[in-house]
């Protein structure tokens, strides 16, 4: 399944990149893939901004702004001020991912 | 919290340094079966659904055997020990405050620094001969795995995004295939996930229905149930058909349904099925030409809203595209009801021939 185009805020630097393959690891949608014995980026638009290759890419080839994708975590965020968040710890709150 | 939600077997037996991990069932109880029913069902049960962080053991581990991470929500540790029968294997809680793994990791709850801190507490190296470390890959987004590897020496390795593949996954030498790396969302997936949306939905519309018989109810003789009811009843009943589109429908056949953004899918679904039922039952009142007007521009919109909540339960949209959809969505939405307001307004104002 695939979501709106053009909007995903994933970055690879290439050149930074060693090919340790640590996004194609922990990538759930597949948007790395191999070529030629080299990293790239397969769809963009697969991106749900996770974060996890950002995370845990020690060469700093990937920018993501991370983030959650839902509707009542960003409302929330816009009325507190504060960043999207899916906050699920307060007593009030009702909805959580 | 642990005692009420969990089975303990019994202490691990020898050796010695093992003998204060608990050793729990990989079989699930009647309980257990019923808990992950309930969890889908209402968010107070979930949100408590947690047990005591730490080390627990299925089957008979010992110093060679794998480490598995995983968060404090009982459902994810539960899917977790289930997955690992007839194995013997550690299960390493993290505390995520009862949030399963992928939601936690996000927050940062399920991160290098609580594995780091669990892995310390229960002193994994005394009880470990290896230093390998299993972590969900979906816990990739908080975990580190150069930096838990720098601060405890343990080597993280990601496992499968199911925990139904970890028997694959390990027999093939701690190697996962392109599939079990992939998250997947199916109809069966989306239809668990609707209650969740139509559950808090019926609460609102409890609110709408009672200022609905209200508004109607309102004459020059008082609040009369009848007219309520005469003129209120074609609103209720698009109201809970907008639930059924926008929390049901359209989650439940998302990639079915033209155009990519949920306010729209949502929005589609909303207006075939109100106007479906405009025309299906010809209410005497939608003669009105405001009545009209007003049902085809709020019972949409609100089938819309609702579907850009499930934005929420997917495993594919992303922030900057939810952002991108609220910021046309929100204010459409804001005009809508306040245009469907005055319309209304100004049908009861006619209809008490003031004006």
């Amino acid at each position: 399944m695939r979501y709106i185009k053009n909007v995903a805020s994933l970055k690879f630097f290439a050149e930074k990149c060693t090919n340790c393959l640590i996004c194609i690891d922990v990538c759930p949608h597949g948007v790395f893939l191999l070529k030629n014995k080299k990293v790239e980026v397969s769809d963009k638009d697969l991106c749900m901004e996770c974060g996890a290759c950002a995370l845990n890419c020690k060469y700093g080839a990937i920018f993501v702004n991370s983030g959650v994708g839902c509707a009542s975590g960003i409302i929330k965020g816009m009325l507190t001020g504060g960043a999207p968040s899916c906050d699920c710890g307060g007593p009030s709150s009702t909805e959580c991912c | 919290m642990i005692d009420e939600n969990i089975n303990i077997l019994e202490l691990c037996k020898k050796p010695s340094r093992f003998e204060t991990v608990k050793r729990v069932s990989s079989e699930w109880s009647g309980m257990d079966y019923l808990g992950s029913i309930k969890c889908r069902i209402s968010n107070s049960f979930r949100m408590k659904y947690k047990i005591e962080p730490g080390l627990y053991a299925v089957g008979e581990p010992n110093e060679n055997s794998d480490v598995f991470a995983s968060a404090n929500y009982k459902l994810s540790f539960d899917i977790l020990r289930k997955a690992l029968k007839g194995l013997n294997a550690w299960i390493l809680v993290l505390d995520t405050k009862g949030i399963n793994v992928w939601c936690a990791a996000g927050k940062g709850t399920f991160g290098t620094q609580e594995l780091v801190k669990q892995a310390n507490k229960v002193k994994l190296n005394s009880i470990l001969s290896h230093k390998r470390i299993i972590v969900p890959q979906l816990g990739a987004v908080g975990v580190n795995a150069d930096e838990v590897f720098k601060k405890t020496g343990f080597r993280v390795y990601f496992g499968p995004v199911y925990a139904k593949d970890i028997k694959t996954y390990l027999n093939a030498g701690r190697k996962k295939t392109s599939e079990m790396r992939k998250i997947k969302f199916s109809m069966f997936d989306r239809i668990i996930l609707t209650p969740r949306e139509i559950i808090p939905a019926i609460f609102k519309f409890f609110i709408f229905a009672f200022v609905v018989l209200l508004f109607f109810g309102i004459q020059p003789k008082g609040i009369l149930f009848k007219s309520a009811w005469y003129c209120g009843e074609p609103f209720l009943l698009l109201g809970l058909t907008s639930i059924l589109a926008g929390s049901f429908i359209t989650p439940v056949f998302l990639p079915f349904i033209p155009f990519r953004p949920f306010a729209l899918k949502g929005w589609l679904i909303g207006m075939l099925l109100t106007m479906f039922l405009i025309f299906l039952f010809n209410f005497q009142e939608q003669k009105n030409i405001l009545i009209l007007v007003i049902e085809i521009l709020f019972f949409p919109m609100a089938s819309s809203y609702l579907s850009l909540q499930f934005t929420g339960s997917t495993t594919f949209t992303n922030m900057s595209g939810v952002k991108k959809e609220l910021k046309i969505a929100l204010p459409v939405y804001l005009i809508s009801s306040v245009i469907s307001v005055i319309l209304l307004i100004i049908y009861k104002l006619h209809k008490l021939a003031l004006i």
